[in-house]
């Protein structure tokens, strides 16, 4: 779920190593900037003489808008849970079965019945993680479970502030932070959101994707972002820890799934099978630093992620987290409408 | 028998007809790749938007129109100027403008030193000029990130001189996307301005010279009025891409302070609201032409007098 701009040239990367590849069929994938492992894809190409192309996309609304364009050519996608019944209601995904396959026994119970695909005959896990708070510890000692790091942030953090140029991530933290629940209409509640964010702003740095190199750099000291980036930047900067907002923070799952309109169905199925293996969905997980929601696969991961503090939710915090749904149109233009002024 | 002005005619046609159909690719190629988008666009901007993103084919809306410049309250449902989206558009229009002066005022002494060298050289230095444009502007705008950055060249090199003891917050800044979009542009107004320059006959400026003008007054008085066009078609080129800028804002600003490209690519990405990104683009494209017609009516006038 690192969204970067820069992803663009791991993707050319992958791209030119993909191409070498000699082999009969071909499986074009469409997913999150800097999120495929191209070993996990190598293998995949090795094991079944398939040619792998990954493509890059930095939102979800970009990829529902290119695949929705249609003439698109891909066969796999990767939207997230507050997407994905957009994806499944406007009819753009193929019900591929992926519950009947042979791997799927290894999706962890957890994730199988979820809201967004109930008994996953549409989509498979492919990593979840959530938003949260990182800070650099030799700059602020203080708690760091709390909004309160970028929504009042305690002086010596004030303009060293990340915050996701994600609106709903933002909007949601803001609105449990005042005290409301995600979707609310309520006016008095979003006006205060709306002041809140107004006052806050000015005390950040920037509104950025790609945060490791700047906490390795010390350019940032605190974000609102993503919890595998966090861990990714501790490996740079041992200073950075991972806090989870008691007020609420937004769980985020992506799932791959094949699309209606895919041309190498047999191929993206065989794709869906192979990230359901423990070994490869590890694969996925050692690049990218999130969990991967499949059992067994913590075995085959590197000793550094099996305990890594960003990827368990402490027990007293597992219930501040929560995923988003899609909100009603009218609410979304609400929320739009606050961010616009926001952003000016 | 035709006559001799028959025959004469019937040519003339022929080659109007000829010169039609020669230009008929050229022409095909314009309408359908720049009249055809900006239609679909016209035709969007007056659709219903969809519940998430697009918009409902053929159900007609004046909504998108509406809200560029007005807006309703969120709270209180009262009718106002929307003074977000102004306020970003006085952004991007206050940042181009400064784009344009940096430009200009780094350009011209630029390609007054290439227009003034030895005819064999000038090639090579223009060959210079236009090396920044080997590598993808994406990258080069990551790789400005490098040098305006706390710890960048810059800073670190004004630090070691001892001129400043803190770094200079470049980075996220308005100053850094002033930066990063006037040396993205640079070579876009160094280019007609030698042009201009390279027609210039010195032989004026050393006339200028022997009736007793001070430099000041052989800049102002003989070189700018004469290379006045490649200065105006500069000022344009530089203008027009950095009011539509979104890479540099993005990536150099941070993302915190919006320009219009940006404000338009948050309707057709997460505000879902393409009628309004639609309308918004073709405000920016309106803004762009008034500015553009305005000038030629103005160049021509004084051209007039000049010539």
């Amino acid at each position: 779920m690192k969204r970067t701009l820069t992803a663009a040239l791991a993707g050319l990367a992958m791209l030119a190593g993909a191409s070498s590849a000699q082999a009969e069929g071909q499986l074009n994938i469409f997913n999150w900037g800097n999120y495929t492992s191209p070993e996990m894809i190598k293998k995949f190409e090795e094991q079944h003489k398939v040619k792998v192309t990954v493509t890059d996309y930095d939102s979800n609304d970009t990829a529902l808008a290119k695949v929705r364009a249609g003439g698109h050519g891909f066969d796999i996608v990767v939207p997230s849970a507050n997407f994905m019944p957009i994806w499944i209601q406007e009819g753009l995904l193929l019900e591929s079965r992926p519950d009947q396959m042979e791997n799927f026994k290894n999706v962890d119970e957890r994730w199988v019945n979820v809201d967004w695909d109930p008994g996953r005959r549409y989509s498979v896990p492919w990593q979840w993680g959530l938003t949260g708070i990182i800070v650099d510890t030799s700059l602020y000692k203080g708690d760091i479970n709390t909004s309160a790091i970028f929504l009042d942030p305690p002086p010596e953090l004030v303009g060293k502030i990340n915050v996701a140029p994600e609106m709903n991530d933002v909007m949601y933290a803001t609105i449990r932070y005042m005290g409301g629940q995600w979707c609310t209409t309520d006016k008095d509640l979003l006006r205060k959101v709306r002041d809140k964010l107004v006052e806050a702003k000015p005390k950040w740095i920037a509104m950025d994707y790609g945060v490791i190199e700047k906490f390795a750099s010390r350019d940032f000291g605190a974000a609102f972002y993503w919890n595998g980036a966090a861990m990714r930047a501790r490996a740079q900067n041992p200073d950075v820890k991972f806090g989870f907002p008691k007020e609420g923070f937004p769980y985020f799952m992506d799932s791959a799934a094949i699309l209606k309109d895919a041309k190498n169905v047999e191929n993206a199925k065989l794709f869906l099978n192979f990230i359901m293996d423990p070994k490869n969905a590890a694969m996925i997980s050692d690049f990218a630093r999130y969990a991967n929601g499949i059992k067994g696969s913590e075995q085959f991961m590197p000793a550094d992620m099996k305990d890594a503090p960003e990827l368990i939710v402490p027990k007293e915090f597992e219930a501040a987290g929560e995923f988003l749904k899609p909100c009603a149109p009218e609410v979304t233009e609400l929320y739009t409408k606050i961010w616009t002024e926001v952003l000016k | 028998m035709a006559s001799a002005r028959e025959v004469a005619e019937a040519a003339e046609r022929r080659d109007v007809r000829n010169r039609w159909l020669l230009s008929a690719p050229a022409l095909l190629i314009i309408f359908f790749a720049a009249v055809g988008p900006l239609f679909v666009m016209l035709l969007y901007s007056f659709m219903a938007k969809g519940d998430y993103g697009d918009v409902k084919l053929w159900q007609f809306s004046s909504e998108g129109w509406f809200s560029v410049f007005l807006e309703r309250d969120i709270f209180d449902d009262t009718l106002s100027v929307n003074d977000a989206h102004l306020a970003i558009f006085w952004r991007s229009v206050k940042l181009s403008l400064a784009t344009t002066f940096l430009t200009l005022l780094f350009g011209f002494p630029t390609a007054y030193f290439i227009a003034t060298r030895p005819e064999r050289w000038r090639a090579l230095w223009l060959f210079l000029i236009t090396i920044p444009f080997w590598t993808n502007l994406l990258i080069r705008t990551y790789a400005m990130q490098e040098v305006i950055r706390n710890e960048g060249v810059i800073n670190t090199s004004l630090l070691w001189l001892g001129l400043i003891d803190q770094p200079i917050q470049m980075m996220y800044t308005d100053l850094g996307i002033l930066f990063g979009m006037t040396y993205v542009y640079l070579p876009l107004m160094v280019l007609p301005l030698y042009a201009a320059m390279d027609r210039l006959d010195f032989r004026l400026v050393e006339a200028g010279y022997d009736l007793y003008a001070t430099r000041l007054k052989v800049l102002w008085r003989i070189i700018v009025p004469l290379v006045k066009p490649g200065i105006v078609a500069g000022s344009i080129l530089v203008f027009i891409p950095s009011l539509g800028a979104y890479v540099t804002p993005r990536v150099l600003g941070g993302g915190k302070n919006m320009m219009i490209g940006n404000l338009i690519e948050l309707q057709f990405g997460q505000g879902r609201n393409w009628p309004l990104g639609a309308a918004l683009s073709l405000t920016l494209m309106a803004i762009v032409m008034v500015a553009l017609l305005l000038y030629v009516r103005n160049a021509s006038k004084s051209g007039a007098r000049h010539g």
